[in-house]
């Protein structure tokens, strides 16, 4: 089915080798020392190690840029100018539908990794389309939101709040429709060159980030749509 | 079909950028024929263009921060000129628009596309070798990186041809920098290439923080590594934490100005301050960014150059990551004046004369360093002593502008200006004078002229000073910043003083070209045979000069501090080499063109946003996109060197050792001369 050189059971020994903290498989003041983890004593960590840890570098970094524009949020959000404030923007039963697709997209998203793990092209490129065609009923419902507020007036042009609030909520959805082109060739490697490592070690970054995206969504959930409707 | 670009985009009525790009584009035709001429294209895609060695890309950033340096400096002989003419009734040779665009270009320039560059490519040289190891985490990656800085750096000079630049500073404040009040593409110019730098540099950032903590060799524990890696793990995982601000801040401005938002409009909302915290959460963490590879940079040079190892090295590693963390609660201080109140300015001016602290002890030790030692005044030497007393005097008058009443009367003005000049030039110039007098012989493996080196150290030491004193005593008398014009007679002479000053820099600036020159044409002499020419103590000094692209035959092992030097006594003890190792075949990553793709589609999309061609941009942006997907999809990712080929190398190697060895009378104890 694959053309990855180790089956599943020596790749699950490698990967709980690899764990770099080794959850659950070690004493915690035990002081031997482990391979491949780089730290220090034992030479350079491997690659799937690396890629990881770059990766999530990486995402504190995203998480960074997201808390510029959480804080533009929260430096103007009275400032509207006289125009709408965000009680009047907020649509909770669309909101929650939005959520409820994310959420689920992260859980299928994490199937798909247990089915890579498991090396079944089959189930993870299911719970891959799975996860995207969520990722989709989520951006199309807030385009629609976007639309529905063009519709009365409200743009990001009319006040500093609005520019903070489509701005927030914008970036995130960007985000999202980026993972989601991601997603597509993420399907497409795995359909033609199989497991192979780096396409794993693409896989764990791709999970990574579409959860990283789902926390940063629970903080845009809960200050801008939970704070918003009780304001 | 073209947007906001028309022929009247071109200003044929200013003779200065004419000609300069005229000059430019002679140069540039001129080595690409000879390129041409020569046949070398094959040899400089090759080797150079697509190249993901760290080390080729380290010398690739260097050459990229020279050319920044020389516009920027060409941008500072314009002000320094201009200022010293333009005084009470003539109006001096730069029209304000045109004198405006210059200071904003040199700052701009000088931070993001010489000082960044530089550093970013010493990292990039030094890290891995001086880690024992033989690339960085992410080798194509950082390849993308160089070129999309190289990206930023092109656009920034298309400006001077097409179009305009930005005329509102280094950093573009609002309302100013907003459509309303700058309608022209100058600041889409800086917003565009900073953006397109600044991802390279972000890329850089995560780079290095993994290489530094994930990929060292056996033995290199944390308290191991040289201090440089230590200040480039600070100094990364301060990029990792602050670019994405200056991205997100220069996101939001360009929102407003393309489609009308109000994040820092004066009206509807928008708050022109939000901007200035935001850009200054980046810009503060910015210069340390730059200066803390600079102290690495220093510690080894003290170090190598005493004879003596770094003192106090813990309490340099704890400074380090002392000043990483507080670099990021000062912000504030750029602007006492907003009026945040006593208790907010206090927090601050007291977090900011904290800093000083862990300068203070760097300094320190580094005088402790050389106390006791067998000091050496050799190139890195005489930047790394001039640097201890430029640097302190700045350090001074900083601690003196983070006391908000003292601030109140010379923010924004001439000492200010000589304030961050002294620090900046004092510690990042002198730095990476040093640092390419010191890592030159590893790179191209022969020495840099000392006589000429000197010479340029003198000429730079000294016109710096006669620059920049004047400055502080103007500053001091109350001359704000940014004047094309200066109303007052009485200021003239120190402003031609600086002028002068200047004048001593550029003979400082030849003495570095006869340098080159005269190095490359007396090559034989200055060669350096052993591949540890200064006597050195870290890894990098185990690798013969120039270093080969695998960096080391087989991967060292540690077992201390100082790990080449243990290694080096140990050999000189026993007269002799260690055991020659097993040879085995090792794997390296295969060249790649995609960081050169990117880049050129970046240009692209970069160039498109600036005019609005907004079909263009499209284009630019799918480009890099299906660069990457081309990129995933390839099958070959390594190749593999030998064994015989590693042997070869590494043969040579010891054998020059062993020559070096032998010159060494037998030593009874303790270490070499």
């Amino acid at each position: 089915m694959t053309d990855f050189p180790l089956p599943a059971a020596a790749e699950t020994v490698r990967r709980v080798r690899e764990d770099p903290h080794r959850l659950g498989h070690r004493d915690p003041h035990a002081h031997e020392t482990i391979e491949g983890i780089g730290h220090g004593t034992t030479g350079p960590a491997t690659k799937r190690v690396i890629v990881g840890y770059g990766f999530w570098i990486f995402l504190l970094s995203d998480i960074v840029m997201f808390s510029a524009f959480f804080a533009a949020f929260a430096v103007q959000r009275g400032a509207t100018a006289g125009g709408p404030g965000v009680s009047e923007l907020v649509d909770m039963h669309r909101v929650g539908w939005e959520t409820g697709a994310l959420l689920l997209s992260s859980y299928t998203c994490g199937l798909s990794f247990a089915a890579t793990n498991a090396r079944s092209k089959l189930w993870t490129q299911v719970f891959l389309l799975v996860t995207g065609l969520l990722g989709l009923i989520f951006v199309g419902l807030e385009l629609l939101e976007f639309v529905d507020l063009a519709g009365r007036g409200i743009v990001p042009q009319r006040s500093g709040f609005l520019s903070a609030f489509f701005g927030l909520v914008g970036l995130h959805g960007v985000h999202v429709t980026l993972a989601g082109m991601w997603l597509l060739t993420m399907m497409a490697q795995v359909q033609l060159k199989g497991f192979r490592p780096e396409i794993v070690h693409r896989l764990i970054c791709f999970n990574l980030f579409w959860h990283a995206l789902d926390i940063v969504w629970i903080g845009i959930f809960t200050i801008v749509y939970l704070m918003g409707a009780v304001a | 079909m073209f947007g906001k670009l028309s022929w009247s985009a071109i200003p044929w009525d200013q003779p200065i950028p004419l000609i300069t790009v005229a000059v430019l584009i002679l140069i540039g035709a001129g080595l690409l024929g000879l390129v041409t001429y020569k046949g070398w294209w094959p040899y400089l895609w090759t080797e150079w263009i697509t190249s993901v060695d760290h080390k080729r890309i380290g010398i690739m950033y260097i050459l990229l921060g020279v050319l920044g340096l020389a516009r920027g400096f060409a941008d500072a002989i314009m002000m320094r000129t201009q200022q010293a003419i333009a005084v009470g009734g003539s109006q001096g040779y730069l029209p304000p628009e045109h004198y405006n665009q210059i200071f904003s270009a040199h700052g701009t320039i000088m931070i993001f596309f010489a000082a960044m560059p530089l550093v970013i490519g010493f990292m990039n040289f030094v890290t891995p070798l001086q880690l024992g190891v033989r690339d960085v985490a992410f080798p194509t990656m950082n390849s993308v990186s160089l070129w999309l800085s190289a990206s930023g750096f092109l656009l920034v000079n298309v400006s001077l041809f097409i179009g305009e630049f930005a005329r509102t500073g280094w950093l573009p404040y609002p309302p100013l920098s907003e459509a309303g009040y700058s309608p022209g593409v100058g600041v889409d110019y800086y917003l565009w290439a900073i953006q397109i730098a600044g991802v390279g540099t972000l890329m850089t950032g995560i780079n290095f923080v993994t290489t530094v903590l994930k990929m060292r060799c056996p033995g290199m524990s944390y308290l191991r590594m040289p201090m440089f890696c230590w200040t480039t793990l600070a100094a990364s995982l301060l990029i990792v934490a602050v670019f994405p601000i200056l991205t997100a801040t220069l996101a939001m401005l360009s929102l407003d100005r393309f489609f009308g938002w109000h994040y820092f409009t004066g009206d509807a909302g928008g708050n022109p301050m939000m901007f200035v915290n935001l850009i200054w959460a980046w810009g503060h963490p910015e210069v340390y960014i730059l200066v803390l590879p600079c102290f690495g940079i220093f510690s080894e040079i003290f170090s190598t150059f005493s004879g003596k190892p770094l003192f106090g090295y813990r309490s340099m590693v704890a400074a380090t990551l002392f000043i990483c963390i507080v670099s990021l609660m000062v912000w504030l201080h750029h602007f006492f004046t907003m009026g945040a109140g006593p208790a907010v300015n206090t927090f601050f001016g007291i977090a900011s004369s904290v800093i000083a602290v862990g300068t203070g002890v760097k300094v320190y030790n580094w005088i402790f360093t050389m106390y006791g030692g067998r000091v050496r005044f050799s190139v890195p030497m005489l930047w790394s002593l001039g640097f201890i007393f430029t640097f302190v005097i700045g350090g001074m008058t900083g601690v003196l502008l983070a006391v908000p009443p003292a601030d109140f009367l010379v923010h924004n003005s001439m000492f200010l200006v000589a304030h961050f000049h002294n620090v900046i030039v004092g510690g990042v110039v002198f730095a990476l004078f040093a640092a390419l007098d010191y890592w030159f012989p590893k790179a191209f493996g022969f020495r840099l002229h000392p006589g000429w080196g000197a010479a340029a150290f003198w000429f730079s030491f000294i016109g710096f000073w006669v620059t920049f004193t004047p400055l502080y005593i103007l500053g001091l008398e109350g001359m704000t910043r940014r004047l094309q014009h200066v109303n007052i007679p009485e200021w003239g002479p120190m402003l031609q003083i600086s002028a002068f000053g200047v004048a001593i820099l550029v003979v400082g600036a030849a003495c570095q070209i006869i340098m080159l020159v005269v190095s490359i044409l007396q090559r034989d002499r200055l060669r350096d045979t052993s591949g540890d020419p200064w006597d050195g103590r870290s890894l990098e000094w185990a690798t013969p000069s120039p270093a080969p692209f695998f960096n080391f035959a087989t991967t060292p092992n540690v077992e201390g501090e100082e790990a080449y030097w243990g290694i080096k006594l140990a050999a000189i003890e026993s007269q002799r080499l260690g055991p020659e190792p097993k040879y085995e075949p090792i794997h390296m990553p295969v060249n790649s063109p995609v960081g050169f793709y990117t880049a050129v589609f970046a240009t692209m999309f970069g160039f498109a946003l600036i005019w609005q061609i907004w079909w263009l941009a499209g284009l630019g942006f799918v480009g890099a996109l299906a660069g990457f997907v081309v990129f995933a999809w390839r099958d070959v990712h390594e190749y593999w060197v030998p064994a015989e080929e590693v042997a070869r190398v590494d043969r040579a190697r010891r054998a020059a050792r062993q020559a070096l060895l032998d010159q060494i009378p037998e030593q009874p104890e303790g270490a070499p001369a």
